[in-house]
């Protein structure tokens, strides 16, 4: 009854609320543990050693076996604290593969939140129990914070680059959503409620949440209205890298660097182009700073995720261009059609490294060859790999 | 003219003292004296307290009940800010360092004044010029982004008076590092014949310690508000993203500075403890060494864990990693010096006078701070507690229970050196109980709420918060009372307190071999130092051998 009205510990609802609370328990223990330790010293000694039952003090200058004692037992204990803190601390910022993702859009004073299936909501947050959610967040003005007590859960959201969180809810409720990072007069009203719902609940509601498309199908809109395609057109030949099968792979600059085609380099290649230039791609791709808000961003992000093979790209392509059209079958296959009587070579130019060698639409299961293509010095020769895995130059 | 001054009982008040070599409104304000500085530090930084104490009311009222409803919300904003930065910036800095420090660096040192007195002066105007700006903020209406200053909130959002603060912040940091400076040099150059290192007091150790992180720290806190401010009044992108900055390098910079601050905050507090302790158990202190190597490796570590308050804000997990471990190395220095004040006691003969209840109050206060420093430091946790109430209650204890209790167990143990008078006993030692019993009423609360999940700077709450929120406006209210007392009874002893002698706690350290007050020059004659720190043994035959 007491706990109703006087609750002096947080809800715990997720995998990671347990763990966050066993190390929490353990430090605790080391802290009432020493606190008692000292107060207890410091009342014996006072009480024995008072000037009216010990009226003359005993001189002692020190003790280096002590010192060295209280120097190595807490260090001991708080290198114990160090490591277990970091376990759990990896195990926070690595979601599970499985994870379903969700985008959060943080702005003063709500939150924005879009599901895959294109379901929209405002200070509300609809998750299934059970399975791992993977927020992916990104502040549209100040800096804001996510922080859901109850599933122990909590990061800051920035500005400009995303961030991302995971949870996965371990029991049916209504949770509170917390900003927790001050972001001007109406700060702690930036609060909302994160509902854990049984998964066929949750399967419920995302058909009752009314969503006019996928982000992915919203995203090909605005990739097309901004005209993406006159480039991106997954042809070989193009003017820019194919995006097919980009997201999440290695991607090899023109300084011969590599980087994850993660959400913040998707983002980043769209509003600050020249940041990293694909290798053998030229820098003449114009920013879009300004042309996207937050939530175009992540639906164009969630399109290019979900390009899973190559004919996507181009069945845009041909709805939105007036060029000839190319033959399909053999840019599937990774043949370079503008140069006849090259087929035999298939030269496959998407933009990651290890380049693939199917080209014809993946199967998602196959993940993507991990033999590391090797970094050839700029300015190599092309060379054709047996495998017919090659590496362009320009 | 020393013979107007009141006499009672056996003991008189010597016949020069810094107080009456001079009078008249110039003779304090174009002193050189470090005492009368002292002084002067003393009337401004209670004033800063007395104020940074009102907002702190103000926050707590309104957060006895969970709606917004005794404030706007902008209001709310400013005061919770404007608490934060007066504390900081006007009285938790330079407290100890530019008061107690200032007045008893050159005399424990044996020597006749700061190594520039001039630069000293100038520091107190600095501070004070800091202090008008930061009003003038505050009286024009307020500055509300909290009193980390984070941006883009406050470079671009917010149309307060950010610009006003932060001039004021720059102004007040160079006073801290003329401060520094001259601690620095003082401890260098100016020691008495036989004042070797080692036979420094700790409350110097611990000072300079505090000094080297004012001198090195502080620039970079200067560089970052000129920063803030270039982008604020000239749009220049560097912390806001949309003007292609990148906000947490701010963060960066910022705590680069703010985390050693709370060093140069606590580390003159360790000071005041290690001097205090030895004198009412009548014994020297506990590992010496200890103690005073601890107070380096606090200021070296410390400045390697400040990205330990971002370790949600999207730096990468093998620096949080870096960051982290580093916080743990420099818990170690404080539980060193915990220990070996506990080891003080054992076998003492222990005097319950009213510094040394703060003093023993201190040592569990900051047991605590300390302790719960590891859920902050264990980054698994610290991803659900960080910037809740548990943070507010781990920093309070620190630098309230830690920091605020040894500025009053100083003011208690040097009072009758500064003035010649005894402050009374009783109502000290019931203000030393209050303090305690409000203060942990107040902040012990707020752990629970932070573990429960309570985001700070929330003007209103969700109602289950409510019953532990009243709990600390509660002992609040004790507290703010345990706080004014001494305010009152101090004032009193100026007129009426019984005169003290130049010794009267029997204690060592060249501070108790000249008069109370000292002269002018501190010491008629140079002293010559031929003992340890801490001599206890021989002290009550040696009291009037030296000065």
């Amino acid at each position: 009854m007491l706990p109703q009205y006087f609750p002096l510990f947080p809800e715990s609802a997720s995998t990671m609320s347990t763990r966050v609370d066993a190390l929490y328990f353990f430090i605790l223990g080391i802290t009432i543990f020493f606190t008692m330790l000292v107060a207890l010293l410091i009342l014996v000694f006072a009480t024995k050693y008072r000037k009216e039952k010990h009226p003359v003090p005993v001189q002692i200058h020190g003790s280096i076996p002590l010192e060295i004692f209280w120097t190595l037992v807490p260090l001991g204990i708080a290198m114990v604290i160090f490591a277990w803190g970091a376990v759990l601390f990896f195990q926070e910022m690595h979601p599970p593969k499985s994870a379903m993702d969700i985008y959060g859009v943080g702005k003063q004073w709500m939150w924005k939140f879009q599901h895959p299936g294109g379901q929209r909501e405002i200070n509300n947050l609809h998750v299934p129990v059970g399975k791992a959610v993977r927020m992916t967040l990104i502040s549209q003005d100040v800096l804001h914070s996510f922080y859901v007590p109850a599933f122990r859960a909590q990061m800051d959201v920035i500005p400009g680059r995303y961030t991302t969180v995971w949870f996965e809810a371990t029991k049916p409720g209504t949770y509170h959503l917390f900003c927790n990072q001050y972001c001007g007069t109406k700060h702690s009203g930036m609060v909302g409620e994160v509902t854990a719902m049984s998964p066929d609940d949750y399967q419920e509601w995302l058909r009752g949440a009314g969503a006019f498309g996928s982000l992915a199908t919203e995203g090909q809109k605005v990739f097309a209205s901004m005209g993406c395609p006159t480039c991106h057109t997954g042809a070989d030949n193009a003017r820019g890298p194919n995006l097919y099968n980009l997201y999440g792979r290695m991607v090899r600059t023109e300084d011969n660097r590599t980087a994850l085609a993660d959400e913040g380099y998707i983002r980043e290649s769209i509003l600050n182009p020249s940041a990293k230039i694909v290798y053998g791609y030229q820098n003449i791709m114009p920013t879009f700073q300004g042309q996207l808000n937050e939530d175009e961003m992540i639906q164009i992000i969630e399109y290019v995720k979900s390009l899973t093979y190559n004919g996507q790209l181009l069945q845009l392509q041909t709805n939105t261009q007036q060029e000839p059209p190319v033959n399909l079958n053999k840019i599937q296959q990774g043949i370079d059609v503008t140069k006849p009587g090259t087929n035999q070579n298939p030269v496959p130019r998407t933009s990651a490294v290890p380049v693939q060698e199917e080209a014809v639409p993946a199967t998602p299961s196959t993940p993507p060859g991990k033999q590391n293509a090797p970094k050839q010095p700029r300015g190599a020769a092309p060379q054709a790999k047996p495998n017919g895995s090659q590496v362009e130059q320009r | 003219m020393s013979t107007a001054t009141q006499t009672s009982l056996a003991l008189e008040m010597p016949s020069d003292t810094y107080l009456n070599s001079s009078y008249g409104v110039k003779s304090w304000f174009l002193t050189g004296d470090h005492k009368r500085i002292a002084v002067m530090y003393i009337v401004s930084i209670s004033l800063m307290f007395l104020l940074g104490g009102v907002f702190a009311t103000l926050v707590r009222l309104e957060l006895l009940t969970p709606a917004g409803d005794l404030f706007q919300s902008d209001t709310y904003n400013k005061l919770f800010t404007m608490h934060g930065v007066v504390m900081i910036f006007g009285f938790l800095v330079p407290s100890i360092p530019v008061t107690i420090g200032n007045f008893l660096i050159p005399i424990m040192v044996g020597a006749r004044d700061l190594a520039f007195p001039k630069i000293n002066l100038a520091s107190w105007y600095i501070y004070i010029i800091g202090m008008i700006f930061m009003l003038a903020a505050i009286i024009s209406g307020g500055v509300d982004t909290g009193w980390t200053f984070y941006t883009p909130l406050s470079t671009q959002y917010l149309t307060t008076h950010v610009m006003f603060t932060a001039i004021g912040i720059l102004i007040a940091g160079f006073s801290s590092i003329f401060t520094g400076l001259n601690f620095i040099v003082t401890v260098h150059r100016m020691r008495a014949p036989g004042m070797t290192w080692f036979r420094l007091p700790l409350f110097v150790w611990s000072n300079y310690a505090a000094s080297i992180i004012m001198v090195l720290g502080t620039p970079v806190l200067a560089i970052t508000l000129i920063l803030v401010a270039l982008e604020r009044g000239l749009h220049i992108g560097i912390f806001n993203p949309a003007l292609g900055g990148d906000p947490v390098l701010f963060q960066h910079m910022f705590w680069f500075y703010s985390h050693p601050a709370v060093y140069i905050m606590i580390l003159p507090g360790f000071g005041v403890i290690s001097e205090i302790i030895p004198c009412f158990a009548r014994k020297r202190i506990f590992g010496y060494s200890a103690i005073a190597f601890s107070s380096i490796a606090i200021a070296v570590f410390g400045f390697l864990v400040w990205a330990h308050h971002m370790f949600i804000a999207g730096i990468s997990t093998y620096s949080a990693l870096i960051f982290s471990f580093v916080t743990f190395l420099v818990a170690i220095p404080s539980a060193i010096k915990v220990f070996n004040w506990t080891a003080t006691l054992y076998k003492g003969s222990i005097h319950f006078d009213t510094p040394m209840l703060y003093a023993l109050a201190f040592i569990g206060l900051f047991t605590i701070g300390g302790l719960t420093g590891l859920f902050l430091g264990a980054i698994g946790v610290d991803m659900h507690v960080t910037a809740t109430y548990f943070v507010v209650a781990h920093f309070h204890y620190v630098m309230v229970g830690g920091m605020l209790v040894a500025y009053l167990a100083g003011m208690h143990f040097w009072w009758p050196k500064m003035t010649g008078r005894m402050y009374p006993e009783a109502p000290a030692k019931l203000s030393a109980l209050i303090v305690f019993i409000g203060f942990n009423l107040t902040f012990f609360p707020q752990f629970i709420l932070g573990y429960m999940g309570m985001p700070r700077r929330y003007h209103s709450y969700p109602p289950e918060f409510q019953v532990l929120n009243v709990l600390s406006t509660a002992g609040a209210s004790v507290l703010a009372v345990g706080l004014l007392m001494p305010m009152f009874y101090m004032l009193w002893s100026l007129k009426y307190g019984e005169i003290a002698g130049n010794n009267p706690y029997r204690a060592t350290g060249l501070e108790w071999q000249t008069t109370s007050p000292p002269p002018t020059h501190n010491f008629h004659e140079t002293p010559i130092v031929t003992q340890e720190a801490y001599d206890y043994e021989s002290q009550t035959e040696e009291v009037e051998v030296v000065g």
